[in-house]
């Protein structure tokens, strides 16, 4: 249980003072997979930074199982670090150490005899499927190798939580799928409590149970992840999930709404809506619709209004569920202020 | 030109000089050669540790030494770099003369050629560890590591490419001082060429002894660059 209280922090530069976090808290369940989302300068790096005390803030507490980790050492501090660790945007693999040395790094600074570490590190990097890779050095891999090479990095002291932040925004979307399902796979396998810091919502819907969003360095709405999607309240939210207008004006529509997200449906070329019509006979208008292709695959989300007739919202629902990487939720209003 | 060129080689003063490096050269590279790695490792051991301390010892540094204690290290390496090197070797002397027991000969000059260079290598070292991706320590900090650790396992590993190429221009430069102290007893090629050439118009010695340097300086440096390449495993 990670429990954040009242956490501010305000940096001070030479053009003035920015406060990078204004009384925030927030409780993570052990195993969750926690989101943190926001705009670029929303406080979200300095708050997972604030979770392993690597940036100490100004006022307010991080508890970790009961233990307040303000309170400790410089020592105690370190051995903590190895139940919270971390993987980063920029990997941050060393690049004079081969991959093997790079997973055995902390199992190193922990004092683990080096056989008892290589042992491990392999073992790891056989989770991460990248055992060939053992003796090459990080830059002979690709960006997605490098970040599970970090990944293995970051399991090989058995933490407890695993601080991601923004580890797959250098990445493109095929590879950030992977790797997403690759922590969603240790999650599920280890318990690992894990907090993804992100500014793309696809990466919140495809693998958190909790959300969080930061808007200048205040939680503007927090919850489970369907819920605040679906009925996103503040203005931070709905920035997120209709990124490209002002959320749209349906104040006027009189029928069903459903909310389609597509996360690398295979989609792009088939017409999914019109075959709905033509299949099923149920006419749909599009009230918004954001999505692009990328590499053949669908991106983003729409809304679509329907008639107002319960068995028409479950056949349609039905039947778009069925296309992979489709997610189908019927929403009550796209800001929630309908009905 | 071709009268000066005829006298400047002309077959008496060609056997004369072929004579004298026969005889003398040999033992002169051994010693320029001893000296000068000798002197870079002693400047070394004293200026690498300093190094680590001048970045590590910084306000945001990792292990933050008090202000004044940087502001004094930062000002004794800048007087003892703006010494010139042959005004330092006479200021030296005492310290010389209480260490190896003279202030001439091939060992005495040493103490002097570390003297010289050990600020140089602090510098050196400095700009090396500053290349670090500061993420890098960042990382490390959030994986447990100590600051002993993050020297030792991270900043002086990633940097050992640029300590290397770093190294190879400090023993070229200790290269060129030891040559300088040939003037002041200092051993070796530098005092070859300056006791036959300058002081008795071997002109030919002097030529020759240069051009020795200059192989030297060429070995030196290439072997560094070379070792640097091959140990950085960032493009491949």
């Amino acid at each position: 249980m990670i429990k954040i209280e009242k956490l501010s922090k305000t940096f001070h530069t030479a053009d003035g003072s920015v406060e990078a976090l204004k009384n925030v808290s927030l409780d993570i369940a052990d195993g969750d997979i926690f989101g943190i989302i926001g705009m670029s300068g929303a406080g979200k790096s300095t708050l997972v930074r604030c979770i392993n005390l690597l940036e100490h803030p100004d006022e307010g507490s991080v508890t970790i199982d009961g233990i307040d980790l303000g309170s400790l050492s410089k020592k105690q501090l370190r051995e903590v670090r190895r139940k919270v660790t971390m993987i980063f945007q920029g990997f941050h693999l060393l690049m004079q150490r081969t991959c093997l040395k790079n997973v055995c790094f902390p199992l190193e600074l922990a004092g683990v005899s080096r056989a008892q570490a290589q042992q491990r590190a392999l073992e790891l990097l056989e989770t991460v499927g990248l055992s060939d890779k053992a003796n090459a050095y990080p830059s002979q891999l690709s960006g997605g190798q490098q970040q599970r090479v970090a990944i293995a990095r970051a399991l090989a002291t058995d933490p407890k939580v695993l601080l991601c932040d923004e580890a797959t925004s250098a990445l493109d979307p095929n590879t950030t799928n992977s790797i997403l399902e690759l922590i969603k796979e240790i999650n599920q396998k280890t318990g690992i409590t894990v907090i993804v810091i992100t500014h793309q919502m696809s990466v919140v819907e495809k693998i958190c149970r909790h959300v969080a969003i930061l808007d200048g360095g205040e939680v503007a709405e927090q919850g489970e992840v369907t819920e605040v999607f679906s009925r996103p309240n503040s203005e931070a939210a709905k920035r997120l999930v209709y990124p490209e207008s002002d959320a749209p004006d349906v104040s006027d529509f009189s029928g069903r709404l459903l909310r389609i997200v597509f996360n690398g449906a295979q989609a792009a070329n088939e017409p999914i809506i019109a075959r709905m019509a033509s299949e099923r006979g149920i006419a749909a208008s599009i009230v918004y619709a954001s999505t692009k292709s990328i590499g053949g695959k669908a991106y983003g989300q729409m809304i679509l209004g329907l008639p107002d007739s319960q068995s028409v919202v479950t056949a349609a629902i039905g039947y778009l569920s069925e296309t992979k990487g489709v997610i189908v939720e019927e929403v009550t209003g796209v800001d929630g202020s309908i009905q | 030109m071709t009268e000066a060129f005829n006298e400047l080689f002309a077959p008496d003063k060609v056997e004369e000089a072929w004579l004298i490096i026969q005889s003398q050269f040999p033992m002169a590279i051994w010693e320029t050669v001893y000296v000068t790695i000798l002197s870079t490792l002693f400047a070394i051991v004293i200026g690498l540790p300093l190094g680590v301390l001048l970045v590590t010892g910084e306000k945001n540094g990792i292990l933050p030494l008090p202000a004044w204690l940087m502001h004094t290290l930062n000002v004794i390496i800048n007087l003892l770099r703006s010494v010139p090197f042959l005004i330092l070797m006479i200021m030296v002397f005492p310290l010389t003369r209480a260490i190896i027991g003279t202030v001439v000969g091939t060992e005495a000059t040493i103490v002097p050629l570390v003297i010289a260079a050990f600020p140089f290598v602090a510098r050196l070292t400095e700009s090396s560890l500053r290349e670090v991706n500061p993420n890098l320590i960042e990382m490390a900090q959030s994986m447990g590591a100590s600051p002993l650790q993050i020297i030792a396992k991270v900043m002086i590993p990633e940097s050992v490419p640029s300590l290397l190429s770093n190294a190879a221009i400090a023993i070229t430069t200790i290269l060129g001082y030891s040559a300088m102290s040939g003037i002041l007893g200092g051993g070796g090629l530098g005092k070859i060429a300056i006791n036959y050439g300058y002081y008795r118009y071997k002109d030919l010695i002097m030529i020759a002894a240069v051009i020795l340097l200059i192989v030297l300086v060429q070995f030196f440096q290439t072997a560094g660059t070379k070792l640097a390449v091959h140990s950085d495993k960032r493009l491949k």
